[in-house]
């Protein structure tokens, strides 16, 4: 039996389009809320970053239960940067108790890129060992070996960086958590075919699902920073390029249609499972996206 | 008194003989520029500062109460006596000469940053964190605990470019280097393996390591 709708999604051969939602820095939730009504029913999935780029917010489980209240299906990212072992056991027995059975499972980034450099870092656990734990869970048994009262279930994904400078440390990774049991994995940016297509050569071997990581550029500005500022992008000079020919104010313009070509590529030439697309605090552009790769249907449209 | 350590801290030049001579000279002038309140100085390097048999030099030359007899009660600051102690010792040394100086303040001269080898003159780069769960054997003599900034033991996160850190654009990935030496050294299978979570518990704070060999003359036998 699937252990949550996207996992039946995932296991439907259905082309998968996710996209993530940043919760706010504060507890005014409402355009939190407004995305989730506004993306909830055009995707198959809705992450919620998790202190993205160690920059502190409302949590990623908060969101995915307003999720579980406004509609959708949540994706809980999960890093090991801010808990312990205990805290992240705490917060999955939460997480399912409420609904929420889709976790991404991720080490996350340094604090010295974030608004908190002087925290301490916790990473008592990395990304590999965070799957196995909630296989363990999902035995019955915590990481201590003591029985839980009600076990868990949960369909895992993970992260992959196909595009990584240095390629073969990440896919002995990416086999590691294959074999601990990510059954998901959504890469990160990734802004050429070409690319996709050499790590699916690859990773069709594996019995996981894919979904190729797109990030929406506002302007060759923006691209230029990521690639100085942000862990594990790379935007290549050709993207920065195209985004810099463009006349002023049409950056954005040019942002989505790059982003919606990558898409309706990598559908129509069946490249991977499925894509997730990171609009990076630009929500409410998703569903121009997704308008523009062909992947609104007639009733989502509104 | 401003007291040095002839071991570590004279090696990386940072609270040796001749730093407590530099320091020395330096409070001095600071002294005598703000005209304020007149301190003497004194200098002193012992050997070790992290051993107690290494202080007993010390004694009388700091003369606590205990060591000057029962009475009459000496005065606050009287001659010969040390009012405190500036150690250029590490952390370590600090602290073991605090204990055997109970009833003088002890200052720290230095701030004990980390274990590094020399990587040339006047750099030294952390290479050892200490903390008892060795991996070295597993990952090509390069501490992924100490050189990666997560401490991570499964393969690198995802934030390297160009084999540099994501919290650091000076930094080896400390996975690239491991993957490139594991290859090197045909050993890759090490790097696949699966690692579990650490225990923490082989490093409670503080930490205490007793000898099972017999030593001759030691006190733990």
């Amino acid at each position: 039996m699937a252990k949550s709708l996207f996992d039946e999604k995932l296991n439907s051969g259905k082309f998968l389009v996710t996209t993530e939602i940043g919760p706010p820095k504060g507890t005014d939730v409402s355009e939190m809320i407004h995305h989730i009504e506004l993306l909830g029913d055009k995707v198959d999935a809705l992450n919620v970053t998790d202190h993205q780029s160690s920059v502190m917010r409302f949590p990623s489980l908060g969101g995915c239960l307003l999720i579980k209240e406004h509609g959708g299906e949540p994706i809980l990212q999960m890093t090991t940067r801010d808990r312990n072992r205990l805290a992240l056991q705490a917060d999955l027995l939460l997480a399912y108790s409420r609904g929420i059975r889709n976790v991404l499972c991720l080490t996350g980034d340094s604090l010295d890129v974030g608004d908190h450099k002087e925290a301490k870092p916790v990473f008592d656990l990395d990304s590999v060992q965070l799957i196995r734990m909630i296989r363990t869970m999902e035995s019955g048994k915590d990481l201590g070996g003591n029985d839980l009262k009600g076990k868990p279930e949960f369909c895992i994904g993970a992260s992959v960086h196909p595009a990584a400078d240095f390629i073969e440390p990440q896919l002995i990774k990416f086999e590691k958590k294959v074999a601990a049991g990510a059954e998901f994995f959504q890469t990160q940016g990734i802004f050429d075919l070409d690319t996709i297509r050499r790590f699916m050569q690859y990773a069709r071997q594996f019995n996981v699902k894919i979904l190729a990581g797109v990030i929406v550029l506002a302007s060759a500005r923006m691209a230029r920073y990521m690639n100085d500022n942000v862990p594990g992008i790379i935007v290549p000079q050709e993207t920065i390029d195209e985004l810099a020919s463009v006349e002023k104010g049409k950056a954005l313009q040019k942002g989505i249609e790059i982003a919606a070509h990558l898409i309706k590529t990598i559908k129509e030439e069946n490249l991977c499972h499925g894509v997730h697309i990171m609009a990076v605090g630009r929500e409410s552009i998703v569903p121009d996206i997704l308008e523009a790769a062909g992947l609104l249907t007639k009733e989502n449209k509104k | 008194m401003i007291l040095g350590c002839g071991t570590c801290m004279t090696v990386c030049n940072a609270g040796g003989e001749r730093e407590v001579s530099l320091l020395h000279s330096a409070l001095r002038l600071a002294q005598s520029r703000d005209g304020g309140e007149i301190h003497s100085f004194q200098e002193y390097t012992v050997k070790r500062q992290c051993d107690f048999e290494f202080l007993e030099v010390l004694v009388d030359r700091v003369k606590e109460k205990e060591e000057r007899g029962p009475s009459p009660p000496p005065p606050l600051s009287g001659e010969g006596r040390v009012d405190a102690i500036l150690s250029l010792g590490c952390g370590v040394g600090v602290q073991t000469v605090a204990e055997r100086f109970p009833d003088t303040p002890v200052l720290p001269g230095v701030n004990t940053s980390f274990m590094g080898a020399s990587k040339e003159w006047g750099v030294w780069d952390e290479r050892c964190a200490a903390c008892g769960d060795c991996r070295l054997a597993e990952t090509a003599g390069i501490c992924p605990i100490t050189r990666c900034v997560k401490g991570i033991l499964n393969g690198p996160c995802a934030g390297a470019k160009n084999g540099k850190c994501e919290a650091n654009k000076d930094m080896d990935c400390a996975w690239a280097l491991i993957y490139k030496r594991l290859e090197r050294l045909g050993q890759l299978e090490k790097m696949r393996r699966y690692y579990p979570p650490r225990n923490f518990r082989t490093i409670p704070r503080p930490r205490r390591l007793v000898s099972k060999s017999e030593v001759p003359g030691g006190s733990h036998g």
